[in-house]
């Protein structure tokens, strides 16, 4: 199937007090038309600011990003609203990403009144409920405001907005890490039969190791702005190849009673990307780093077949070939 | 049809119009429905002072000078045997018009500026803070004058001085408090949805920047009735024989030791109109809060 | 062992002029010396309600300690005065609070606020004090020479270590926990973790675990309490829940949970929300959301039934098979 979206080499570097910020540090990865994209990592390794800068919300520093096989990285206002009706995002807290002024109904019919969507007050009001039957929220709600619902039903809202314009592209920010795993579970159901339903392409953020597995079709590990490992969400789970992948399912707690699994930890804490030297990110937290790792940057390569993963010591660590 | 739309009311709860919620939550408010009532009972005085009082302000009794409470001048004379209640029912309308008009002007002007400063922030803000500062640095009362001396004293250029001192005032509230609401996730969100930036200002930042706008009217409202009776103090307030209640104070203010009560009514008149539009201001600010419980 | 903690029917309700807020309902728990009980449950279930009403800290108005027992040491601690409980806060019961960021403050430096526990309860010089607070942080892995600067000076985790520092500081026994590690990513999750459980068998500390995450109970807790809508709906040591989970609920919990080990094609949410604490159903609270519930399960509150030793539920279900 053919790419519906490509992003080759992008960078977005943020000025700070202290010197340059390498948010996103040369990413360059597709997701196939109808497929989910897991990007994992931990705080500030620059997933958020990756999805946002492929759907021009923040403007890239370098890099291209295609969209149905067009170019899209230089898009002038015009088109970047016309792009926005086919690219939405769904946002991480539910209690802050919507107007807390607005009622459900309003919420929900706001990208439509935008794009001019309705010829009708009578339309617009069909539109919306129709919405609010998708995604599950209760005709009852339709004049109530998002203070007055719980984290799940925010959510809802969240997602019947992004609905709202049939966008093909979705990137979604963590969207379930603010809300109890009872009701986790009912949002990702949601996005999986939404997904299935309009054949909607996801950019899945997160950093609940759990929750990526179950969603995604691809995965892709970040730290401190780079890409680590990239392949398939199977794989990932069986062979992982890059020391830092392997740290971070390590000490994921699992919900079972076995015999405390031998965990290997990794020392140290994620430091900032700021004004970064020419070393592999991860080489200060990593057991097997040498002069090489602190020499140069490891480039991502293909290990196995769709397999990528940037690490100069990939081969002898794992024993490969 | 008419059916179909009262059962889909019935399913969505009533539809409550944005009007209807906010007098709601306003009405349960005590204070703030007390300061609503003072402030119609003000506008009533403001409207028809001729009929709650003598059609003429300027009726002179030189022998009742400074006269106190009576049956006839039922709150007293002023230095020129002047009716107290019937100026102070007539200045009611002078001072409410200053103060309201000015206030208009300067939050219009002043929210205006703080908005797109705050919202686009980089040479713009820049730019629009530096003239603010400008403002701000000269004092009020210096600039009222400067501008009444070089304009001449009639009310409409009153307005306009008193209404220039405030705008800094608005701008620099309205910037901070649009900064901290240009940050939030739902702008982000409203941004990725494809709203304009005129529509994300109006829709998003200043209904949720609106708060600290409101106590700034309530307080500028006040400043701005004192203001007066400084510009007239100096002599360059409203033309005499208007009353006013800033220079009715001002007037008495030399001869405040042997009649006190000449400068306790019109004291009494303006802390009045504060009170009330300060807890008639608190209370707006909470009743167009959709959080605040129902 | 001995007992060192025993809640007997603790019952905490919230009252206001327009309703009461029935946070906590008849819970039940004990914790033995060096054990640690993990209370699990979603946002609203009256786990961190519970952990006030032990320290004698819920906010009064509106909260109100309606009737039970907090039984430390064979004392119980909602007879003792004020004076009194302060004495054991921070001494012998401390407290770890989920944000570390705003748990720490900002204008002391880190030795200093680690010396001021110690100093509180303990009449020891303030160098003595000083060189204590050196030797918690190098216990919880600082250097002890950072004890000069600010907490914005630390991260995250090293924030959350200075926190569990401080809480240590007095060789408290018994540590309330209030998801120590929810704000914090899984690598320094996991790093954390490992301290908890190896300064608590260092020191034999209870602890008492509140968290949503089941994961997190499974690395450290002996015993387990899952809590729905203020009650404790089934009670047990880690292995009988965690392998033979009886209750409707927790069922529902592992079901909603996705599975690291496979990947399965859907999850089994529990349907429905938890109900407003303002508002509980006269039967079984979960009875809505239930998939087995019946016409009894809305009428009537189920009794506590102990399915196997040590493991109780409170589910109609069971009473039959209960003895």
């Amino acid at each position: 199937m053919a790419n519906l979206i490509e992003v080759k080499n992008l960078k977005k570097y943020f000025k700070t007090n202290r010197g340059l910020l390498h948010a996103v540090d040369d990413v360059s990865f597709s997701i196939e038309k109808g497929k989910t994209l897991g990007v994992v990592g931990e705080s500030g390794c620059g997933k958020s600011t990756l999805g946002r800068t492929v759907i021009h919300l923040h403007e890239k520093t370098s890099g291209e990003i295609w969209f149905e096989g067009k170019d899209i990285s230089d898009v002038n206002k015009q088109q970047l609203k016309d792009l926005r009706e086919d690219m939405q995002m769904i946002f991480q807290d539910p209690f802050s990403s919507l107007n807390p002024r607005m009622s459900v109904s309003q919420l929900i019919a706001e990208p439509l009144l935008i794009y001019k969507k309705c010829g009708s007050r009578q339309e617009l009001e069909e539109r919306v409920t129709k919405l609010m039957d998708t995604v599950g929220l209760a005709q009852r709600l339709y004049n109530s405001y998002p203070h007055e619902l719980d984290g799940g039903r925010r959510q809802r809202i969240g997602i019947a907005r992004a609905l709202a314009l049939e966008p093909k592209f979705i990137v979604c920010d963590e969207p379930v890490s603010a809300l109890d795993v009872s009701i986790q579970a009912q949002i990702i159901n949601l996005m999986q039969d939404l997904q299935e339903e309009h054949q909607l392409t996801y950019m899945f953020i997160t950093h609940d190791m759990s929750v990526v597995r179950h969603i995604s079709d691809d995965i892709m590990v970040m730290y401190l702005g780079m890409m680590v490992e990239f392949c398939d969400s199977e794989e990932i789970f069986h062979n992982r190849f890059h020391p830092y992948t392997k740290a971070l399912l390590d000490a994921v707690p699992i919900p079972t009673v076995k015999a405390k699994k031998e965990r290997r930890l990794i020392k140290g804490e994620i430091t900032s990307p700021i004004n970064p030297g020419n070393e592999c990110r991860f080489a200060k937290r990593c057991p097997y780093a040498d002069e090489a790792c602190f020499a140069s940057t490891p480039a991502a390569e293909e290990v196995c077949p769709g397999h990528f993963v940037a690490c100069h010591h990939v081969r002898e660590i794992n024993n490969l070939k | 049809m008419g059916k179909d739309k009262k059962e889909t009311s019935a399913i969505r709860g009533k539809k409550k119009s944005q009007f209807r919620n906010i007098m709601r939550r306003f009405m349960k408010n005590q204070t703030a429905v007390f300061g609503l009532v003072v402030i119609v009972v003000l506008l009533i005085f403001a409207l028809f002072p001729a009929q709650l009082s003598n059609p003429d302000y300027t009726i002179q009794d030189l022998a009742n000078r400074y006269a106190g409470p009576s049956a006839q001048h039922f709150l007293g004379t002023d230095e020129l045997g002047r009716d107290m209640y019937t100026r102070i029912v007539w200045g009611c309308r002078t001072s409410l018009a200053i103060g309201l008009a000015s206030v208009g002007i300067a939050c219009a002007i002043g929210v205006t500026l703080g908005t797109l400063a705050g919202y686009f922030g980089g040479i713009l803000d820049n730019v629009l803070m530096r003239i603010v500062d400008v403002l701000m640095a000269v004092p009020n009362l210096l600039l009222g004058i400067s501008i009444v001396a070089a304009l001449g004293n009639s009310i409409s250029v009153l307005i306009f001085a008193i209404a220039l001192g405030n705008i800094a005032a608005f701008a620099r509230v309205t910037r901070s408090s649009v900064i901290t609401v240009r940050d939030t996730e739902y702008v982000e969100a409203a941004r990725a949805t494809g709203a304009s930036d005129g529509r994300i200002m109006w829709k998003y930042v200043l209904p949720n920047a609106l708060a600290p706008i409101i106590v700034q009217v309530t307080t500028s409202l006040a400043g701005n009735i004192l203001n007066i009776s400084g510009l007239s103090f100096v002599g360059l307030g409203v033309p005499a024989p208007t009353p006013e209640w800033g220079s009715m104070l001002s007037n008495a203010r030399s001869i405040m030791r042997d009649y006190p009560l000449q400068i306790v009514f019109p004291g009494i008149a303006i802390m009045l109109t504060v009170f009330a539009f300060n807890l008639f201001g608190d209370g707006l600010r909470d009743a167009l809060d959709p959080r605040l419980k129902n | 062992m001995s007992k060192i903690l025993e809640i007997k029917d603790l019952t905490i309700h919230y009252v206001t002029d327009d309703e009461v807020v029935k946070a906590v309902n008849d819970i039940s728990i004990t914790l033995e010396e060096g054990e640690s009980l993990g209370l699990v449950g979603e946002t609203g279930a009256g786990k961190t309600t519970t952990a006030m009403g032990i320290l004698g800290l819920v906010p009064n108005p509106p909260g109100k300690i309606i009737g039970g027992e907090v039984i430390y040491k064979g004392k119980n601690l909602l007879k003792l005065s004020e004076a009194e409980m302060r004495k054991i806060r921070g001494h012998e019961i401390s407290m770890i609070f989920q944000d570390p960021m705003t748990a720490l403050n900002p204008v002391l430096t880190v030795g200093d606020q680690i010396m001021e526990v110690i100093r509180l309860h303990q009449k020891v010089s303030k160098a003595e004090a000083m060189k204590r607070a050196m030797d918690m942080m190098e216990m919880v892995g600082i250097e002890g020479g950072r004890c000069n600067e600010y907490p914005h000076q630390f991260s995250g985790g090293m924030k959350q270590r200075i926190v569990i520092a401080i809480a240590l500081a007095c060789n408290p026994s018994l540590l309330i926990a209030d998801e120590p590690t929810t704000a914090l990513d899984v690598t320094i999750q996991a790093q954390v973790l490992d301290l908890i459980d190896n300064l608590k068998k260092k020191f034999n500390t209870s602890l008492l675990l509140i968290t949503h995450d089941l994961g997190v109970v499974a690395e450290v807790c002996d015993k387990v309490a899952i809590v729905y809508a203020g009650r404790i709906v089934e009670y047990g040591n880690l292995e009988s829940i965690y392998n033979n989970p009886k209750h409707p609920y927790t069922n529902g919990l592992f079901g909603s949970i996705p599975d690291f080990s496979k990947k399965a094609h859907r999850l089994n949410p529990i349907r429905g929300l938890m109900p407003d604490p303002s508002n509980l159903p006269e039967g079984c609270a979960f009875a809505e959301r239930c998939p087995n519930a019946t016409d009894e399960c809305r009428k009537r509150q189920p009794p506590v039934v102990e399915v196997e030793p040590g493991h109780s539920v409170r589910c109609l279900m069971f009473e039959k098979e209960g003895r």
